[in-house]
């Protein structure tokens, strides 16, 4: 009973996943294909959770649909693009397509047959097993200097973005926040002494 | 008697019954969430009003008790207006995306001890995911409007969300290494023996800083920029009316709710009575400071004009994140010393 309906949830994910996945290249509007490239990112993290991974599959929706695809999102969103021009070339790239998506096709074939792969079922845990703690000390014992250079890599990667982006235009107004916050009233305004320029209205006359 | 009677409905439903029973639980979390959110409106006003030197809503129901109820009436009969040159699907999409993270996010809150309806090992992973996906309804909502200020809205929005949830998931690092566990009604646990024992005196700027990246978070003023009423109207949801703009409404309060409630949990030791020797652990502790989180979030609104765009990017990328970075090394560090119970 519960493998069957793991194995329903698993067909009805995979389903939606596929269907995610060609939309994502097939779909007109750009920002439909990235809404479509987030379900597909967060139905494979409901594969993962039936795989018992629940911190990728966590991790996957937080840092892939919470924070890359926004900002990619964002970014498809501000182009100002022109379908028609997008499209008019499309079938020249046929050829390199055919062949890179071919050759992934192939390798991933050769992945799926082989014996180490097939008929691999992950071992169940019970309910006390935490899976995130497994990770943390496989990550910070077996495996601490691949994840350092890993972080690395990923740390000068962040220097070299802003390096490539960080312009310092000559005529830009910038304000010192410290400036901000330390000035005093007397900075900005000054109370005048007026004295009352007009007398009050006398009886019977008109103004 | 309470176990006989689920006896008897788990006979009647069979096989069917996890699901019945499942349900019952979501019903039993959402509906008093519901009457919160609501209440939370007329709370929100009448604080307001109060520290404004007005009454606040006193017409409808004694005390403006009814006043809530009246305003969804009014939602619910009012018009949608699809705009001509929106894309409609997604249009009416975006205020359920809004929606539905707002209270997915309340299955692994625990409300009492062992009382929780998922209780899952990476709660507060999942509770970060689950906020992180509500700024989807926000981005779809300003693009599918098909209005300049609408979509003005989204983006100032994506931006602030994506940068607070930064500082909010770091503040969050230093409560796990405390406790030692990422499920929350463990993180309670830690925090048990009295309130000086609560995560929120060892990890006081970790404290601050999440509380306001929450306030960030739900685009809650001084940070609602995302709806800016002075500069692009009213932001994302602009172009939306009758029920669909209620929707928007009720996912802001819901989140507000929900921040304050994760608030109380990690930092405030969520059911935990603060003298546990004189007065007994009960959800009514827990509500007690969920409420005076939303009064403090309340009082925000009520007190600091709205930062500028580039203030608040400051703010969450330049103060918060080192912060918050500062500290994390400050507990690991205190952590190998002899002072390391002070952090437990």
């Amino acid at each position: 009973m519960a493998m069957i309906f793991q194995d329903v949830v698993f067909y009805v994910l995979a389903a939606i996943l596929v269907f995610a996945g060609l939309r994502v290249i097939t779909a007109r509007n750009p920002v439909h294909a990235a809404l479509f490239l987030v379900l597909a990112f967060f139905t494979a993290a409901g594969i993962w959770l039936l795989l018992e991974a629940e911190f990728l599959a966590i991790a996957l929706v937080m840092v892939y649909v919470g924070a890359v695809m926004v900002l990619f999102l964002f970014v498809v969103m501000m182009l100002d693009i022109n379908l028609e021009q997008l499209r008019k070339n499309f079938w020249d790239a046929i050829i390199p397509a055919l062949i890179v998506g071919g050759l992934i096709f192939a390798e991933m074939v050769m992945i799926l047959v082989s014996k180490k792969f097939g008929g691999l079922v992950p071992a169940t845990h019970d309910a006390n097993y935490s899976n995130t703690a497994a990770l943390g000390n496989l990550l910070y014992t077996d495996y601490v200097l691949p994840f350092e250079i890993a972080a690395v890599v990923l740390l000068v990667a962040i220097v070299a973005a802003i390096a490539l982006t960080l312009r310092r235009r000559a005529n830009a107004k910038r304000i010192d926040p410290a400036d901000q916050i330390h000035v005093k009233r007397a900075d900005r305004i000054r109370m005048v002494n007026m004295p009352v320029e007009k007398d009050a209205p006398v009886e019977g006359e008109k103004t | 008697m309470m176990t006989d009677l689920l006896n008897m409905l788990q006979q009647f439903f069979g096989p069917l019954w996890p699901v019945v029973w499942g349900l019952a639980k979501i019903i039993a979390i959402i509906a008093p969430l519901m009457i919160g959110v609501a209440y939370l409106t007329l709370f929100e006003r009448k604080v307001i009003g109060f520290m404004q030197v007005r009454i606040g809503p006193n017409r409808v129901g004694y005390y403006g008790l009814l006043q809530p109820i009246a305003d969804g009436v009014k939602l619910l009969f009012k018009e949608i207006i699809l705009p001509t040159a929106a894309n409609k699907f997604l249009f009416l999409l975006a205020p359920v995306l809004v929606f539905a993270p707002a209270l997915a996010a309340w299955a692994v809150i625990p409300f009492d001890l062992n009382l929780v309806l998922a209780d899952i090992d990476a709660g507060l992973l999942y509770i970060l995911a689950m906020t992180s996906i509500g700024v989807y309804g926000v981005i779809i909502a300003g693009w599918a409007s098909n209005s300049k200020y609408a979509f003005l809205g989204s983006l100032r929005s994506a931006a602030q969300i994506v940068s607070y949830e930064i500082a909010m998931g770091f503040a969050l690092v230093g409560v796990l290494m405390c406790a030692n566990s990422l499920n929350l009604g463990q993180i309670v646990q830690g925090q048990a023996g009295g309130f000086w024992h609560w995560y929120f005196i060892p990890l006081f700027p970790l404290f601050i800083v999440y509380f306001i990246s929450a306030v960030a978070e739900t685009n809650r003023a001084p940070f609602d920029v995302a709806e800016g009423e002075s500069e692009i109207v009213a932001g994302f949801h602009v172009e939306y009316s009758g029920m669909a703009f209620a929707v928007f409404f009720l996912a802001e309060y819901a989140n507000m709710i929900l921040v304050a409630t994760l608030a109380a949990t990690m930092f405030l030791g969520g059911w935990l009575s603060p003298l546990p020797s004189l007065l007994p652990d009960s959800f009514l502790w827990l509500a007690l400071k969920i409420t005076v989180m939303l009064f403090f979030v309340i009082w925000l609104r009520a007190t600091f004009p709205r930062y500028r765009y580039d203030q608040i990017m400051r703010l969450g990328w330049k103060v918060f994140i080192p912060v918050t970075l500062v500290w994390i090394v400050v507990v690991g560090a205190m952590m190998q010393t002899r002072w390391a119970y002070l952090f437990h």
